[in-house]
């Protein structure tokens, strides 16, 4: 027997990651237009590599497969994972990846909702701690014609000095390391466009974008990307404003590396982030926290997704101790 | 006078589908061939039957007399004869059977004599009595009694009328607000008075335009301290403790009640049954109900209580394709389990479904903590990790993150995108912990049983010991007044050792004498050859009986 309700708001778990993919379009347009139109064919080889990922596991488990591959969540974290690698990543590494995401951390956890850590986060981190060359190798903003493009991720001989600068975290960081070197000098000399990389710190408004959209919908709420976004500003200011010749300014920060697609579109995962409201302020804030002091005195450029894996292991934490006010009691939270 | 609204966090707002049946007036259903009244009218109370087969009634007639604190009055609800008295179905989700009186309608429909209350000619409890004698319960749904919930009349600053009608498909309130304003105010106005209340405030969703200018323009004459207000049209907007937050801003905790507070709520439909009752002395015996969904004449009925189902769809019409039928609104209904059940006074809607109107859910999908329920939640729960605890039968967490808040109002399963029956879940929990509730109370009276038998075996024994060294105490001052004059022989013996004997000999044989045998009420034969036994013992250990004094 059916019990009440008897009534559904037309509401679906592919609804929303549709609407999670959407709002990815502006920036894949300005990547694939400003930087390097062979994002696309990574989306292609991700968006396979999980799809066949996800039925192999499926089948392994003896689970139904068109409910779980219909549900649009493995080609969610399949395009963030093309996003957030380099473009001219070689397409098996791409593959190796997007495995690492579904099969290992998704679905070795029990598959969709089940996941402790963030998928796409983790493969990102393992994939940097195994292969730290090819995950660095960023090209200019369109720096490489297409056909180079599609031969540096289809296997062909990679001369790295000749194609791969930095990015402009990377830059800072070890430009700093030189004697006399100020923001202000690498800046001068290197890619930099108005506040970050050349062409890359276009990505940054187009993420703004999507995320807003996300906002718009109810997708996400505000209080994570408010959370990450002002504790990101907040402390890059304070460093800045105490040396600006060794501290980037808060806008560099924010229009760098991960920053914007984190805050709309990683911190936002439900299923491995805090779930209350001050629950979700206190994750997100202190993933920025986290990320800010990896970027300025850790041992990577970026350290979004680190910050993301740490603060993953302590949601069970946050979210006891951050739960809601129930109606009609006063003061007493559930413990 | 103007009320500053408050609000409550959560809410959604289903489609209304109000449109289907407000349009048309109230109309009164004609005399069913048969009545069903079940003795089982208010809230966890069954009435004691008054009328025997065979016998005439009026109608209005006092049938069932109401039995303990919640009980009322149960009444005849057209006149004829009692042809059976017999258990029969609810309009229950569990289909469960009570005792109920089956009338045959005489066609007559002819009141019994019945005169107005004077109000001010009687003391309070005398009008409570009235209202109980009159059978008026809380005709929202829940069917609590009207005169408990006036309860002591003092300490109540507001009295709100609900007539919020926030579940979908449901006009049964709206119609009787737009035609019978002043009757319902009526109503009102003597709750107020019943429970010495300042102010009233009635609460009317905003979708229900006409309701709300009938009922303002009817307490325009009655004075500043009624109000008719208009709320935002948000579900549950129309549950108790959501109504009373939006009007007055306080937020009544689970398990305490309005009149804690300084409030108490009734619905429009109460205070109308209430203006009968003292206005004309009717007792409850027909209320308004809406017949909607997948039926050819949508519409509000007056239908008189006991009133069979399946009789009362048929002035609707049903459509070939309904495939069930749901009591109350599609968002806390039930699903009807037979249509041979009576019109009970808590039933203000029958919505006939069909798979069109009420598909059937998609299937169901991992929670992926998108807390999309506890954004819907009025209760401010975290309705997913209640669905974590719940389906883990970690119920012990489920109550400590506040289960027992939730007020099953559906929100949380209306917009789950994983379309997670989460309610079910909450039932199932409670249920469970309910039914452990019950088992270890059951053991935990076994348990005091059985320690209060052995503290008394033990208070026995030592009361008996007592007794016992009383005794000894006793003999042993005989002993020693009388010891050297009647028995100088015993002179040659330790005298001390002797009262021990005399003692030891005595509590033996009182020991005897108060245990109780297993030998007792046995037939003569047994107990001739136990003798028999006991003969031949003696005769082998003749120090035993030499021992005996």
């Amino acid at each position: 027997m059916i019990n009440s309700p008897y009534i559904r708001k037309p509401a679906s778990v592919q609804g929303v990651m549709l609407a999670v993919l959407t709002a990815l379009i502006p920036a894949i347009i300005v990547y694939a237009s400003q930087i390097a139109a062979v994002v696309l064919v990574n989306l292609a080889i991700a968006t396979i590599a999980a799809l066949a990922g996800e039925a192999l596991v499926l089948k392994l488990r003896g689970r139904p497969l068109a409910p779980a591959l219909s549900d649009l969540s493995a080609v969610v974290t399949a395009w963030l994972l093309a996003l957030c690698f380099p473009p001219i990543l070689p397409w098996w590494a791409t593959v190796l990846g997007v495995l690492i995401a579904i099969v290992a951390v998704k679905h070795l956890y029990g598959g969709l909702g089940q996941n402790p850590f963030n998928p796409a986060m983790v493969a990102y981190c393992a994939m940097i701690v195994a292969f730290p060359s090819l995950m660095s190798q960023w090209p200019a903003a369109g720096q490489l014609d297409f056909a180079t493009q599609l031969g540096l991720v289809f296997g062909g001989a990679r001369e790295i000095d000749a194609i791969a600068s930095a990015t402009a975290l990377d830059t800072i960081k070890t430009g700093l390391r030189a004697a006399g070197a100020t923001v202000q000098s690498i800046m001068g000399e290197g890619n930099f466009g108005l506040v970050s990389g050349r062409g890359w710190e276009w990505l940054a408004p187009a993420y703004a974008l999507g995320g807003l959209y996300l906002l718009a919908r109810g997708i996400i709420t505000w209080h994570m990307p408010a959370a990450f976004l002002g504790a990101l500003a907040a402390i890059s200011a304070a460093f800045w404003l105490a040396d600006p010749a060794h501290y980037a300014s808060p806008l560099f920060h924010l229009a760098s590396g991960g920053a914007m697609l984190g805050a709309f579109f990683i911190v936002t995962d439900p299923v491995s982030g805090a779930t209350t409201p001050r629950g979700k302020l206190v994750f997100a804030a202190c993933i920025a926290l986290v990320a800010y002091i990896i970027r300025s005195f850790g041992a990577f450029p970026e350290g979004v997704a680190f910050a993301v894996l740490l603060l993953n292991i302590c949601v069970p934490l946050i979210d006891m101790n951050t739960q809601p006010r129930v109606f009609g009691h006063r003061g007493d939270k559930a413990r | 006078m103007i009320t500053r609204l408050f609000s409550f966090k959560g809410g959604v707002k289903p489609e209304s589908h109000k449109n289907e049946s407000s349009g048309t007036p109230i109309q009164k259903a004609p005399l069913p061939k048969r009545l069903v009244i079940p003795l089982r009218q208010s809230i966890r109370s069954t009435a004691r039957c008054l009328v025997a087969p065979g016998q005439r009634v009026l109608k209005g007639e006092h049938i069932g007399e109401g039995e303990g604190g919640l009980g009322t009055s149960v009444h005849a609800s057209t006149s004829g004869t009692v042809v059976e008295i017999a258990p029969s179905p609810m309009a229950h989700a569990s289909g469960l059977e009570t005792l109920s009186i089956v009338i045959e309608p005489d066609g007559e429909d002819r009141w019994i004599d019945h005169t107005p209350l004077d109000l001010h000619s009687v003391s309070r409890e005398e009008a409570l009595a009235w209202l109980r004698g009159c059978g008026i319960v809380g005709m929202g749904g829940a069917g609590f009694p009207t005169h408990v919930k006036l309860g002591g009349g003092r300490g109540i600053d507001t009295l709100v009328i609900n007539g919020a009608e926030c579940e979908p498909w449901i006009t049964c309130d709206d119609r009787l607000m737009r035609e019978r304003a002043p009757e319902v105010l009526s109503g009102a106005m003597i709750l107020r008075e019943l429970i010495g209340a300042k102010q009233v405030l009635v609460g009317i969703e905003d979708n229900k335009p006409e309701a709300i200018a009938a009922m303002q323009a009817a307490a325009s004459g009655l004075g500043d301290d009624i109000s008719v207000v208009p709320v935002p049209t948000l579900y549950p907007a129309g549950g108790e403790k959501q109504l009373i937050r939006v009007l007055t801003g306080v937020e009544i905790p689970q398990g305490k009640l309005g009149t804690d507070f300084g409030v108490q709520c009734f619905n429009v439909g109460t205070a109308n049954a209430v203006h009968r009752a003292i206005r004309f002395g009717e007792p409850l015996v027909s209320r308004v109900i809406t017949l909607t969904g997948n039926v050819a004449r949508p519409g509000n009925y007056e239908v008189l209580l006991g009133t069979q189902v399946s009789e009362l769809l048929d002035l609707a019409g049903p459509k070939a394709d309904t495939d069930r039928y749901i009591v109350g609104g599609p968002m806390m209904g039930t699903e009807l389990q037979s249509l041979s059940v009576p019109v009970s006074k808590g039933m203000n809607c029958i919505i006939a479904a069909s798979p069109a109107l009420f598909p059937p859910p998609p299937p169901e999908l991992p929670c992926i903590r998108c807390g999309a329920c506890a954004r819907a939640c009025p209760a401010d729960l975290q309705p997913f990790e209640l669905y974590w605890f719940s389906r883990a039968k970690n119920f012990g967490k489920a109550q400590e993150y506040h289960l027992f808040d939730c007020i099953e109002c559906g929100c949380c399963a209306f917009v789950c995108p994983s379309r997670i029956p989460l309610v079910d879940y909450y039932r199932f929990a409670k249920g469970e912990i309910w039914a452990r509730e019950r088992e270890l109370q059951a053991s935990d009276q076994a348990r005091e049983r059985f320690e209060f038998r052995n503290f008394r075996q033990e208070r026995e024994k030592e009361e008996k010991a007592a007794k016992l060294a009383a005794k000894a105490a006793e003999t042993r001052a005989k002993l020693a007044e009388s010891g050297e004059a009647a028995a100088p022989a015993a002179e040659t013996e330790d005298p001390k050792k002797a009262l021990v004997a005399a003692a030891l000999a005595r509590a033996k044989q009182q020991q005897a004498a108060v245990t109780p045998k297993n030998t007792d009420g046995l037939t003569a034969d047994v107990q001739a050859e136990i003798a028999n036994i006991e003969a031949r013992r003696e005769k082998l250990n003749p120090q035993d009986a030499d021992k005996a004094p």
